[in-house]
């Protein structure tokens, strides 16, 4: 391509390249560089800080939580997100693309306006718990917030999109007579399912499920409200080390980590599936 | 092994629109019959309904006595070769050939014992390993048909399998699909939109337009018979005289059409015709002679003037202008004297059992 350029043009297309890159160290990299440098430096040098990923059990209490919500919430995430791809792409005429339309709706609403939507339906005198005990089925309202169970619903409801997105594209990529074909051969729907349609769409579920469980890891603003401090998860931890606590090097060592375990993950995930395919970059 | 089908009084109704409009048809067992018809005339459906994949909305099909219409497509026995041929991407060949022997339980010896009997019958037995992407269209082609066969289909079910394949390709693995038929007995569905392929291929041919049969027969007969305009017109090429009945004693005809005396001997299947009644004649171009000098003696001549010719091999195709209106013949090429050429002026001749009267349903 940039054989086909004269002098002119390609000092415009180095220019247009480099700007954004220098932006990108000034404003991103060397913070984040400083972060891992405060991790190993404060308020010591060495690596006392990390030594507190196997001595803390506050930390590994919160390490363990994060870990279970992002597990159980990818996995929520790509069964409904599976469910919601597949309807759209099988429901007859608009239906499907009415069903697609309200998928990225929720994607314009700002993660704190949904978060407080859910204190307001879930609380022990929000709608959901009036409601049932106005029907007389619970005589206590039921603790719906403040736990697992909340942090888990307000981040699976996020997730949705994210999930069922890049499984849609995956699935529209599947040759809609496959499975078609395989009950002629003989299988039963289950059959034709397990052995055709779920195998052919393993690379959106894994593509869905790196995407949402990554972005799982960093959440902050859902658990910190629907867990109402008592489930507490990585990046709330962190910021009340910085906020509160001032404990800055033990902030920027759960960060690093953060940000270690994702590039561990990433890595991992690279044995078995090009990753280049799953954020669409080929 | 092979079945015979019956389908009686099939409806399939999408909202407004009859996609198949009251279909009663007999397939009888060991047959390869062809459903014939442009794009949107209900063949496809009227396919999909006999593997199972579309639910009738009335009516009923039967095989060989039993009525398996309320069957989902697994408890069938169709093999069905699909448009674009639906292989596994996921699995091997030879693991595509296996899939329906494992279904049935086969000891896994047997089903690789039956695979390289499968792919040595339709000439790929290299490939077993190859994935389905790995392939060219025909080999994809005749994997897919592999597939359909293996697992000894009561029938086989082929829905516009060569369509996508070039020329070449497509008239080998129509040769193939015929020995293959001969050798199996299986009874052959086929569904296409190309009436050459119907004519070489079938022992029988079944018309459908509008969701509707519109004629059925062997192949030659509905060629030298059509019954219809339409039937004339898709199958093959056709010519279309319009004219007036001046006399008609039995089943010679004689009527008037461009201000030329024309006349029509032969049999015919529609209501008798009294002067004065419009008539549709139709007349296949290889039956057109193309003279320089007016032919004395010939029942039916036309002088005409060569619009437009086409070199196709084998023959010529022609292009006149005559007071009859447009009108088509083939010419061999390798006729003696002058080659026929734009401008010319010419006359056209046809015995009177030529053409054949047509039921005019445009």
């Amino acid at each position: 391509m940039t054989g086909d350029m004269d002098g002119q043009t390609r000092r415009v297309y180095w220019v247009l390249l480099f700007a954004p890159l220098v932006l990108l160290a000034a404003l991103y990299l060397f913070p984040l560089s400083r972060v891992l440098w405060l991790s190993v430096t404060v308020p010591s040098p060495g690596f006392g800080n990390f030594e507190q990923l196997v001595s803390s059990s506050a930390i590994q209490r919160v390490l363990w939580t994060t870990l279970r919500i992002c597990v159980l919430t990818t996995a929520l995430a790509l069964l409904i997100g599976y469910a919601v791809a597949y309807a759209a792409l099988h429901l007859r005429g608009w239906r499907g693309e009415a069903l697609l339309f309200f998928v990225l709706l929720s994607f314009w609403l700002s993660v704190l306006i949904r978060a407080f939507a859910w204190l307001t339906l879930l609380q022990s005198r929000g709608i959901v718990n009036t409601w049932l005990m106005g029907a007389g089925l619970i005589d206590q309202p039921l603790t719906l917030i403040r736990n697992e169970f909340g942090v888990v619903l307000g981040m699976v409801h996020y997730m949705i999109p994210y999930a069922a997105l890049p499984l849609y594209a995956n699935m529209k990529g599947i040759d809609p007579r496959l499975v078609p074909a395989a009950r002629g051969l003989g299988a039963g729907p289950v059959h034709a399912f397990l052995k055709v349609y779920l195998p052919m769409s393993t690379p959106g579920l894994i593509s869905a499920g790196i995407l949402t469980f990554i972005f799982s890891l960093g959440f902050y603003v859902t658990p910190a409200l629907l867990g109402g401090g008592r489930t507490i998860m990585i990046s709330e931890y962190i910021a009340v080390q910085i906020n509160d606590t001032l404990n800055w090097g033990v902030g920027s060592m759960l960060a690093t980590t953060l940000l270690l375990s994702i590039f561990a993950i990433l890595a991992a995930m690279s044995l078995f599936v090009d990753l280049r395919r799953v954020f669409g970059v080929r | 092994m092979s079945e015979s089908i019956r389908l009686d009084h099939l409806t399939k109704r999408y909202g407004g629109h009859l996609a198949t409009d009251d279909v009663s048809l007999e397939i009888p067992a060991g047959r390869f019959v062809t459903l014939l018809g442009p794009s949107g005339s209900g063949k496809t459906t009227l396919l999909m309904m006999i593997a199972g994949f579309v639910r009738p909305t009335t009516g009923r099909i039967v095989v060989s006595g039993r009525d398996i219409t309320d069957d989902p497509p697994e408890r069938r026995e169709f093999g069905m070769v699909f448009q674009g041929y639906a292989l596994f991407p996921h699995l091997t060949v030879a693991e595509n050939l296996a899939f329906p022997l494992k279904l049935r339980k086969m000891p896994r010896a047997r089903i690789e014992q039956e695979v390289r009997r499968m792919l040595d019958t339709v000439h790929l037995p290299q490939l077993g390993g190859r994935y389905p992407r790995e392939l060219s269209g025909g080999q994809q082609q005749r994997v897919a048909l592999a597939r359909a066969l293996i697992f000894n289909p009561k029938v086989l079910l082929l829905d516009e399998s060569l369509s996508a394949l070039d020329k070449n390709l497509r008239a080998g693995l129509q040769e193939e699909l015929r020995d293959l038929h001969a050798r199996l007995g299986t009874t052959f569905v086929f569904v296409t939109h190309d009436q050459e392929e119907a004519l070489s291929m079938s022992d029988e041919i079944v018309i459908v337009n509008h969701g509707r049969i519109v004629q059925s027969g062997a192949p030659r007969a509905l060629y030298d018979r059509p019954r219809t305009r339409f039937v004339a017109d898709f199958l093959g090429r056709a010519n279309f005289v319009e004219g007036i009945v001046t006399a008609s004693a039995g089943t010679a005809i004689s009527y008037e059409a461009g201000g030329i005396p024309l006349r029509q001997a032969g049999p015919s299947d529609g209501p008798p015709v009294r002067p004065g009644d419009a008539i549709l004649v139709g007349l296949r171009p290889e039956k057109l002679r193309l003279a320089r000098d007016e032919p004395g003696g010939a029942t039916n001549r036309t002088p005409a003037e060569i619009a437009l010719v086409t070199f196709e091999g084998a023959d010529h195709h022609v292009r006149l202008t005559t007071p009859l209106g447009p009108m088509q013949a083939v010419v061999p090429s390798d006729a003696a004297g002058p080659q026929p050429t734009r401008g010319d002026k010419v006359w056209l001749s046809w015995d009177a059992d030529a053409s054949v009267v047509l039921h005019d349903d445009r």
